[in-house]
Parts: structure tokens; C-alpha cells; sequence
């Protein structure tokens, strides 16, 4: 029986406060994309000839997020019939865009005005041997340039 | 030392390629922070320890690819990719490699 509070303690818990985190990371994704919107990303391997350019770093930007426990309960039903997990998509999402962001800020400290051949790396990390998804790691890198336009 | 995961650098000339460099880095996670991650687990949300740790490790990984890149006499590092792998529970392997080259002004 406590086992079974405890499982319901954790479920709203997650729920509660997991929603509101979320929802908090939205907004400010959103508003932080916004400030950085005259920062192109450019998944091109190659510039543009007709570009002048004086500067070239690498700068990247990586993001853990874990996903909540009532939403992994929810994956593991939605597991049981198939279909969209929106629990992960969401976890993803969150996790790319903040790592997209943190490459962005780089850039920018870097007084950069571009970044060319954008890749995106994710991957898994598992908590403990129990659970098998716990949280994602994604890594963005690129190469940001400086340029002159002509 | 000029890093750059275009295949090219703008402005610069490459006059030598040197072949392969690369670095690597096992980490695995401290237990007391992985203790609190673990509750982190519970309400979601972003893992700073994780993401610090893992920030770490692939500076560390690409120091290594720099040291190799000096040590054969390149001036830069272009075409780099990076690459993560979990090699047992609770240690992840981050990996950098690309192409040494020695780089000229264009004049």
C-alpha cells in the first residue's frame, strides 16, 4: 500500500511541477529565439562566395533534459498501443532548441553575424539500469563567421 | 591554432594536408551528483551537472585533437565532427576528430 502512495505521490509531483518547468522553458526559448533573430544559422556546408569574410570560429552549445516522471509513465503506456509519444517529442524539442540557443549566445560573443554548416548531435543518456530513456543530450556545433557584406 | 568544421577556412589557403587528428575522453558521472539528478529525474527539466560535465569532456577531448594537430606541425583543424557513445552504464565517451592541415594567407 505505501509502495502505491508513494508511486502517486510522485506521479502528481511530476506532474505538477514537470508542467510548470516546461511550460517556463517554452517561454523563455521563445523569447531568447526572438533576441537572437538577426543571427543566421545556415546549414549549408559551404559559404557563399559572394560573402567577405574576416573571422571564422568553431563554437558549439550542448543541453541535458531529463523528462518527468508522470510523462514517462504516460510513454510507457503509450508504449503498450504505439503511436506519437508527445512526451518525448517535446523533451527533444526543448533539448535542441536550448543547445541551438547556447550556440547562438557563443557566436554572438564572438561578434559573429553566421553560422554555416550547423550539425546537430543527440544522444541518450540512461539514469540507472532500471529505466531505459531518462534524459537526452544534444550537442549543436558550427562554424561561425564574421562577415563584410558586400 | 584555427578550428573549423567547414572543409575549408575562408580567406586562408590550405597548402599541406597532415591526415587524421584526434581526441577522445571517457568520463562517468559523479555519484552524488547522479544521486541528484536522479530526483532532477522526478520533475524534469534541465541537468545542469550533466550538461557541465559534458561540456567539460569534450573540451577536454578536443584539447587532446589540438595536441595531436601541434605535434605533427598543422596550424589548423578543419572538417571536425564530434561524436558521443555510452560505453558502459554511467560513462560516456566523447569524441572529436577532423583533418590537420597547414594554412597560408591567400594573398
Amino acid at each position: 500500500m505505501a509502495d502505491l502512495y508513494i508511486f502517486l505521490i510522485l506521479l502528481a509531483l511530476g506532474f505538477t511541477i514537470g508542467t510548470t518547468v516546461e511550460k517556463r522553458h517554452f517561454r523563455s526559448l521563445i523569447r531568447r529565439e526572438a533576441e537572437h533573430a538577426n543571427l543566421l544559422l545556415i546549414a549549408s556546408k559551404l559559404p557563399t562566395p559572394d560573402l567577405k569574410i574576416s573571422e571564422s570560429h568553431l563554437v558549439g552549445g550542448n543541453a541535458v533534459i531529463s523528462v518527468d516522471y508522470f510523462k514517462r509513465f504516460v510513454a510507457g503506456l503509450r508504449n503498450l498501443v504505439g503511436g506519437r509519444m508527445n512526451a518525448y517529442e517535446s523533451l527533444v524539442d526543448r533539448a535542441r532548441r536550448e543547445a541551438l540557443l547556447r550556440l547562438k549566445d557563443e557566436a554572438e560573443k564572438l561578434g559573429a553575424d553566421m553560422v554555416f554548416n550547423i550539425k546537430i548531435e543527440t544522444a541518450s543518456i540512461s539514469q540507472s539500469a532500471n529505466n531505459a530513456l531518462g534524459s537526452i543530450e544534444v550537442y549543436a556545433y558550427g562554424t561561425a563567421v564574421k562577415t563584410a557584406r558586400r | 591554432m584555427q578550428l573549423s568544421n567547414l572543409e575549408i577556412v575562408p580567406g586562408q589557403r590550405i597548402v599541406k594536408h597532415l591526415g587524421l587528428v584526434q581526441g577522445s575522453t571517457v568520463r562517468a558521472k559523479h555519484a552524488g551528483k547522479d544521486f541528484l539528478a536522479g530526483i532532477k529525474n522526478i520533475f524534469g527539466g534541465e541537468l545542469m551537472a550533466y550538461t557541465e560535465l559534458l561540456q567539460e569532456s569534450r573540451e577536454e577531448a578536443m584539447k587532446r585533437m589540438v595536441e595531436q594537430a601541434e605535434a605533427v606541425g598543422a596550424n589548423a583543424v578543419v572538417n571536425i565532427r564530434f561524436s558521443t557513445s555510452s560505453v558502459t552504464m554511467g560513462a560516456a565517451e566523447l569524441f572529436a576528430y577532423g583533418t590537420a592541415v597547414v594554412l597560408e594567407e591567400r594573398g
